[in-house]
């Protein structure tokens, strides 16, 4: 019977090839190839395009694999176990998983992040940056190896302990630090709270145009915090083209569309079986409840505000099944 | 000239979204639009459009001049649209309009005692930090549109069948 190949030779159009557990990570000039173990000693294989398999790779490095489900695409993904991450192929597809074709396996976190960088690096060209919208960064994803864009892939969420700008805190973004106007927000006003603070006060009274900040955001996909209530974040993002993975919820997030406007796909988390569409249009609000995975498409750059409960105890209150997936029952 | 135009909408003009189901059910978004919310408010009311347990998001109609309010956490508002004045005070003894493990957003009854803090204007997009231990109060010559960042408190009202699709 024909099958996939026990090994990849070590480097392929000039790109690394890498092991992890049992998966096999190989690229070549316009497709990532992974493989895995089944049922029967085989070996399944998957087809993911570099430039689509880079951008969810950055998105893992960058959010520490994040809250609950990172899929790649309806095939391959990451689960984050808050201290080791697992690895899955097919098993939230329920074709690949009801035929014995899926695999998953776990592993220590900082022993996977590190692995991850180097594919980023080895397999990151020049002048392809895996945050930016297709408009952006072109067509330098393909091709035979050449170069490389370790600043680009160097970038993670923003932490920030109260609100940006507040002394101590994440800092504001302006031209002076490197954050230009992005070209999609060239038109949003960039005017600041008019703030009159009262000798001595001048340090507790703080405002910032939020919208201007975004305006200036240099990634797409990618929250970063802006205010923290508690566990309350307020992580607020821009967004152009596609999310580059489908997010499966350990929990419920919500979101907040401040402009413009993203259609999103919903999908069963555990099957990949189409729910819903949302299309979400400046000043909606919508609940993404914790049993769900779901993919949003921006057709122009868009302002989105995320809003997540980093209380980490209530992802095994959802697990358990102690409570509805649903924020509200009305 | 930008050939993008951003669109932010507006109490006078927005146009809400929609869901497309499958296999689902619409409540299960809690799908509204703070627009509409607002439209629909009286002055201040602080109605949740979003929850996540203890935590919520309010949708308030700014109009006129709010009574005064504080909290024992930090809350944060942004305009969605429209022109706001908060003016702060710093409470003498904040413990005794909001126990520190009170959770919301709690009126002030009176006037607040303690030293005046200033004031922030804020336009649309603008975010501001209602910091704890402090008294505020909004006002705003036109109706505009906040959210507020805050816990479920005394004053939040949820009215999500009204509000959200159903």
């Amino acid at each position: 019977m024909n099958a996939p190949p026990e090994k990849f030779p070590a480097t392929i159009a000039g790109y690394k090839t890498f092991e992890l557990g049992a998966f096999t990570f190989s690229r070549d000039e316009y497709f990532v190839t992974i493989t895995w173990p089944v049922q029967g000693g085989r070996r399944q294989s998957h087809t993911i395009s570099a430039d689509a398999f880079l951008r969810a790779l950055m998105r893992d490095v960058a959010w520490g694999f994040f809250y609950g489900v990172v899929n790649f695409d309806p095939v391959f993904g990451t689960r984050n176990l808050y201290g080791k991450v697992e690895f899955f192929g097919g098993r939230l597809n329920e074709h690949y998983h009801n035929n014995g074709l899926s695999c998953v396996e776990v592993f220590d976190t900082p022993v996977t992040m590190k692995l991850i960088k180097e594919i980023l690096a080895d397999w990151v060209n020049e002048g392809f940056d895996p945050f930016a919208a297709p408009m952006e960064t072109g067509d330098a994803a393909f091709g035979v190896k050449h170069g490389d864009n370790l600043k680009a892939i160097d970038r993670y969420r923003v932490p920030t302990k109260r609100m940006p700008g507040l002394e101590g805190d994440s800092p504001l973004r302006g031209d002076d630090n490197g954050y230009p106007i992005n070209r999609a927000f060239a038109d949003v006003a960039q005017d600041q709270p008019e703030i009159h603070a009262e000798p001595g006060f001048e340090k507790e009274l703080h405002g910032f145009n939020l919208f201007a900040y975004l305006s200036r955001s240099d990634v797409t996909w990618n929250p970063s915090v802006t205010s923290v209530c508690k566990n309350s974040l307020f992580c607020p993002t821009t967004e152009e083209y596609i999310l580059p993975i489908i997010h499966g919820n350990d929990r419920v997030e919500w979101f907040v569309q401040l402009s413009d406007e993203i259609m999103w796909n919903i999908n069963d988390k555990d099957t990949g079986r189409p729910r819903a569409r949302v299309l979400m249009k400046a000043g909606d609000v919508a609940a993404m409840p914790a049993d769900i995975a779901h993919q949003g498409f921006s057709k122009k750059r868009s302002m989105l505000l995320v809003w997540e409960n980093a209380n980490p105890e209530i992802v095994k209150m959802y697990e358990s099944k102690q409570l509805p997936p649903y924020p509200v029952e009305f | 000239m930008s050939e993008f135009v951003t669109r932010f909408d507006s109490l006078n003009d927005y146009e809400k979204g929609h869901i497309e189901i499958i296999n689902d059910k619409p409540k299960h978004y809690c799908f509204s639009n703070v627009f509409e919310v607002a439209s629909g408010a009286k002055p201040y009311e602080k109605i949740a459009v979003a929850k996540n347990f203890e935590y919520v998001i309010e949708a308030i109609r700014a109009e006129g001049k709010s009574s005064w309010m504080a909290a024992a956490h930090d809350e944060f508002c942004v305009v969605m649209d429209g022109d706001v004045t908060i003016e702060f005070v710093k409470l003498d003894h904040p413990e005794s309009v909001a126990a520190s493990d009170k959770e919301g957003t709690v009126p002030v009854s009176g006037e607040p005692q303690g030293k005046r803090m200033g004031t922030i204007r804020l336009k649309r997009g603008h975010q501001a930090l209602l910091p704890k231990g402090a008294a505020y109060r909004f006002d705003s010559a036109k109706p505009s549109v906040m959210i507020q960042q805050t816990l479920q408190g005394d004053l939040t009202v949820q009215k999500w069948a009204e509000i959200c699709y159903r």
